[in-house]
């Protein structure tokens, strides 16, 4: 059973096709990054992934069963680009409440244990409005791993975040991966989702241009795979 | 490789009421905390009622024959602002996204958001009721128990119709407006029913059989839009 099967799925926005058959699986304790050019088509894949939409046609299956499953949702953690946290609410009480919506057993020891985690145990009954930003991105990270998910889906995970929490989370994937969890992530830093990386997918402008391992080439020139598979770049004078 | 295990799980069939009450406590809380609808909304209730009591000469009897009405009038209005809020709160931050990619079905959420939203309605509704009763000289406690349960029947209908079309219409550009639009005429049989039976109650007036149908009316459309909505939640909030 594969954590993560896709197959010929579609996506329309009215009549506009956003995704076109796209088919690809990913291993148990694989890390994919999914790359391309905004609009190509990674937040809307990702979004099904995480059962947030559904496919037009085609089938998503993660953990063997459908994305929309309950059981199946126990198991996937998902970093959007929101924080999905609550303003008026303290660190703790949005742990916790993640915790308890997951069914986590002990939700104030999970919940600890990811603001130690992060670093953020001091301020735990700090309201997340008050919290800056770095510290926001550090609690969002605490939320998509509290219930310890075997699938991460990170849409652009290093977006915004300072190095401390780019640090913490490249530290957390490297830990998951170690661990055997499966991790799909899209995003436009090439580097950093090149180096955490076992496969590559990427598309172009809603098709599947490239999928399979990632080479060492890719991770030497990080815009080889661009210039291979990827839409010709126009140039203007 | 097998997928590692996470932290002990509790059984699913168990979670449903425990994760609806966590919904209800954080929307409580939250609101608690920035008092956004809850504010409003008392303002605008006492507002109305002030204005009804000067459109209306409230010592006169065809003014406290309609005063059940004009009593659901303020709620239903009142009601809207915090209905308006519910699902709304959700879109700061992208909240609504990780509550639906949780192991959550869409009823538990649903239910949780109308037990928050029953509970500060109720209490604005409660605030409102001494206001009314020295605006339009009504002596309201008489049949005290009798008109909380009626309030209680009509505002868990408002609030079971209102949370389902708050979250139908939380992407729109024109919610605060839509929702009342798309409300308000499915409400009407409620309203009705709440209205009826409200009258006669705050004066004091004998419980007839007609009253009895509207009763059956009310408890029937509690229990009818419950379910639908129960049932439909989960079409509305996934696309």
């Amino acid at each position: 059973m594969k954590p993560v099967e896709i197959a010929g799925v579609w996506k329309f926005y009215g009549d506009f096709p956003a995704l076109r058959d796209i088919t690809f699986d990913v291993e148990p304790g694989a890390s994919m990054a999914l790359l391309g050019r905004n609009g190509a088509g990674k937040t809307t894949l990702l979004r099904m992934l995480a059962g947030l939409s559904r496919p037009g046609r085609g089938t998503i299956r993660i953990c063997g069963t459908d994305a929309r499953d309950r059981m199946t949702r126990r198991s996937i953690g998902i970093l959007g680009h929101g924080i999905s946290l609550y303003e008026e609410l303290s660190a703790i009480e949005n742990l916790r409440l993640f915790a308890r919506i997951y069914g986590v057993e002990d939700a104030d020891a999970a919940a600890s244990e990811w603001l130690e985690r992060t670093g953020l145990e001091k301020v735990r009954d700090g309201l997340v409005r008050e919290f800056s930003r770095g510290m926001r991105q550090r609690l969002a990270v605490a939320r998509a791993f509290l219930h310890s998910p075997s699938v991460l889906l990170l849409d652009e995970p290093f977006t915004a975040l300072d190095d401390r929490a780019i640090a913490l989370l490249q530290s957390l994937l490297r830990d998951a991966i170690a661990e055997g969890r499966t991790v799909v992530l899209s995003t436009h830093q090439l580097r950093e989702a090149l180096e955490l990386a076992t496969h590559v997918a990427l598309l172009v402008r809603g098709r599947l241009a490239y999928t399979g391992e990632r080479t060492g080439e890719m991770l030497e020139d990080t815009g080889w795979l661009y210039r291979q598979y990827g839409e010709p770049q126009s140039v203007t004078a | 490789m097998n997928p590692p295990a996470g932290p002990p799980m509790k059984a699913p069939h168990l979670s449903f009421f425990r994760q609806a009450s966590t919904v209800a406590w954080k929307d409580l809380r939250s609101e608690l905390r920035t008092k956004e609808a809850l504010n409003a909304s008392f303002a605008f209730a006492l507002v109305i009622l002030l204005l009804f009591s000067i459109a209306f000469e409230p010592t006169e009897d065809e003014t406290r024959q309609i005063s059940g009405g004009l009593l659901w009038l303020v709620f239903a209005f009142a009601g809207a602002l915090i209905l308006n809020r519910s699902f709304a709160r959700e879109l700061a931050n992208d909240c609504l996204d990780a509550l639906i990619a949780a192991p959550m079905s869409g009823a538990a959420l649903f239910l949780g958001k109308t037990l928050a939203n029953f509970v500060l309605l109720s209490a604005v509704e409660f605030v409102c009721l001494p206001v009314f009763g020295v605006l339009y000289n009504v002596s309201w406690t008489h049949q005290f128990w009798p008109l909380a349960g009626v309030i209680a029947l009509g505002t868990w209908g408002l609030t079971v119709v209102g949370t389902v079309f708050s979250a139908l219409t939380v992407n729109l550009r024109l919610r605060e407006l839509m929702l009342p639009m798309l409300v308000y005429p499915i409400l009407i049989p409620c309203l009705l029913a709440a209205m009826q039976l409200t009258g006669p109650l705050v004066l004091g007036d004998p419980y007839t059989a007609e009253l009895s149908q509207m009763l059956r009316l009310l408890v029937a459309f509690d229990v009818i839009f419950s379910a639908l909505s129960l049932a439909l939640i989960e079409t509305v909030m996934v696309r």
